[in-house]
């Protein structure tokens, strides 16, 4: 039977591929996407902790933590939308402009 | 796990779903051109076999014969991969459905069988999940064919799906609130007698406008007509299935009427009062069951030859400003009514 | 246990994939997979509800949001960075200083969590599965944040329309 330890691991492993992701990828797509990994990540604590604790808290924190991650795609892949439009890459080293 | 006879008969209960599911899709064939040449008061198939029954039957052969053609700029993997995910999830939302009261076959097995091939609480939402599922299969077969009709079709098909998921689940959000339990099986059994002792407890007549609703955007999920666009014929070509020929074309259309059934068959559960009726016994209810899915999917089929189509701006301006006001709506009044009324 | 093993397996290969691939459509796609194995975990942790819910709406509208996304903007057959096809270990600056990052919090937490804490039996307990139970718990208790999200999404909505309009 796995225990709270094996999930948390697990969790561990999967923010570290999704942080891995935001630091090494450039294709803002995909920084997107491996900020949704650490968010999963993070679903999966939540809800184990929840579990072993043996209350409903941690399932709602994960309704929560959905509701969030959705807004935020939603928001930032319009942004993406709109930089492309710009500068027809998706390459997060073009968008230099702010730097001195 | 030792070999029990109940084992036995889920395993074959399985098979049998799965093979009545096929059954099912190769006689809507058949009914729609059925139908469709009386409503136009022609005749239709009448060759192959008796009365034409065996029409399916060599669409079938017909379908298998032909080329499977390949284009070479498509991605051959997702190219693939689409009918397979459209079709899957098609079988796999039947999965939770129930078709009948418990069932011992009398007298055959020792304790009763449930006429579904996986009971879960949560069968409602499982049912909603796998319908968002399906939309990657018409997605991704209109982006790896890598073609003009097939992008657009496809991806005005997904837009609609998912524009139209919305006021599904409204509509199934005000039934869960009237039926007070998320399981399939509990709508039903709730459904159960009858009121003054001839008006059956059928919750469409608690909620005829969200049966309404649902049966809307059940139609306008499968894709069917009057909300074909995306795949109709003089439109663009063939949408999404432009490029699909032989047995990839023919488990698209065979995830469409699978998806019909499957829409019929949660309409009849959650709506019509599933497998009750009058004058049968409970373990015959999967005649009455039949009888009403059967109704249902005639309805269907007559919409399609009836009603003229909806363009793609009229079709998504319905399912935004008309169809999820009246679902919202219909949801307030609802609690509301369950609030004053009591349970 | 093996199923535990199975699922975790899946969602971690999936989740290495992804950030490995070049075509963004295949990073949505075995994200997609992550997420139906991070369904089967929480269905084995007792939370349907939570297990559904990730379905219908992270791998059945937020993907598909990507989805639409990648497909309009199609840019997936660019060329591939200079820096990107090296090794991760073997980029300059950043890029390298990032991987090792990585590598280092993975190391750390799975150091973190396997010291031990002396309670290793498994979930003790009743677990609360019930959507009753969680319906009633976000409309009493959590009403409040309950109402801010619907507010959050609202104004996500319309910020996502005003974004990505074209200047008319």
């Amino acid at each position: 039977m796995p225990t709270l330890n094996d999930y948390l691991i697990l969790s561990a492993i999967l923010f570290a591929i999704g942080t891995a992701g935001v630091l090494i990828r450039r294709n803002i797509i995909t920084i997107l996407l491996s900020v949704e990994i650490m968010l999963n990540a993070v679903n999966l604590s939540f809800v184990a902790f929840g579990r072993a604790l043996g209350t409903v808290d941690g399932q709602i924190i994960v309704f929560f933590v959905m509701t969030v991650a959705a807004a935020e795609a939603a928001v930032g892949l319009a942004i993406v939308i709109a930089l492309f439009r710009h500068r027809e890459s998706l390459n997060p080293a073009t968008f230099t402009s702010l730097k001195w | 796990m030792t070999i029990t006879p109940m084992l036995v008969a889920q395993i074959i209960l399985t098979l049998f779903v799965f093979f009545m599911l096929l059954n099912s899709a190769a006689v809507m064939v058949y009914v729609e051109r059925k139908v469709a040449a009386l409503l136009q008061q022609r005749v239709g198939p009448y060759r192959v076999g008796p009365k034409g029954l065996l029409q399916p039957l060599a669409d079938v052969i017909k379908l298998m014969f032909k080329e499977e053609l390949r284009p070479k700029a498509a991605d051959w993997f997702l190219f693939g991969l689409a009918p397979i995910i459209s079709a899957a999830c098609a079988f796999a939302a039947f999965a939770v459905v129930p078709f009948g009261a418990d069932t011992t076959f009398f007298g055959l097995l020792k304790e009763p069988l449930r006429l579904q091939v996986a009971d879960v609480n949560v069968a409602v939402l499982v049912i909603f999940a796998i319908a968002s599922m399906s939309v990657y299969g018409i997605v991704l077969a209109g982006w790896s064919s890598n073609s003009k009709y097939s992008l657009l079709g496809g991806l005005r098909s997904s837009a609609q799906m998912i524009s139209y998921e919305l006021s599904y689940g409204l509509a199934l959000a005000a039934v869960l609130l009237v039926g007070n339990t998320l399981s399939l099986r509990g709508i039903v059994n709730a459904q159960a007698g009858t009121w003054f002792g001839f008006l059956p407890r059928w919750f469409v007549l608690l909620q005829p406008v969200g049966f309404l609703i649902y049966f809307t955007a059940g139609v306008a999920e499968t894709n069917r007509a009057p909300f074909d666009f995306p795949e109709a014929e003089q439109e663009l070509v063939a949408g999404y299935h432009t490029e699909y020929s032989s047995m990839s074309f023919a488990m698209f259309f065979l995830a469409e009427y699978i998806n019909m059934v499957t829409v019929s068959a949660v309409a009849t559960n959650l709506f019509l009062g599933g497998w009750h009726g009058p004058f049968l016994p409970e373990s015959l209810g999967w005649i009455w069951f039949l009888i009403k899915v059967a109704a249902l999917l005639f309805f269907y089929v007559w919409m399609r030859w009836t009603l003229p189509r909806y363009r793609y701006d009229q079709l998504m301006k319905f399912g935004w400003k008309v169809l999820l006001p009246i679902a919202v709506i219909n949801l307030l009044v609802t609690a509301a009514a369950v609030l004053y009324f009591g349970a | 246990m093996t199923l535990f093993y199975l699922f975790g397996a899946v969602a971690v290969i999936t989740s290495l994939l992804v950030i490995s691939q070049r075509n963004p459509i295949y990073s949505v796609l075995l994200l997609i997979a992550s997420f139906g194995a991070l369904s089967g975990l929480y269905v084995m942790l007792e939370a349907p509800f939570v297990a559904v819910i990730q379905i219908i709406v992270y791998a059945g509208a937020i993907m598909v949001l990507f989805l639409f996304v990648v497909m309009l903007l199609n840019a997936p057959h660019e060329e591939t960075e200079q820096d990107e096809r090296l090794h991760a270990f073997r980029r300059q600056g950043p890029l390298r200083f990032g991987a090792v990052l990585a590598i280092a919090l993975a190391a750390e937490l799975t150091w973190a969590l396997t010291r031990g804490t002396g309670e290793t039996g498994a979930f003790q307990g009743p677990a609360v599965s019930s959507v009753q139970e969680i319906g009633k718990a976000l409309f009493t208790d959590y009403a409040f944040p309950f109402e801010v999200t619907s507010v959050l999404i609202l104004v996500a909505m319309v910020g996502a329309v005003v974004l990505a309009k074209r200047d008319a």
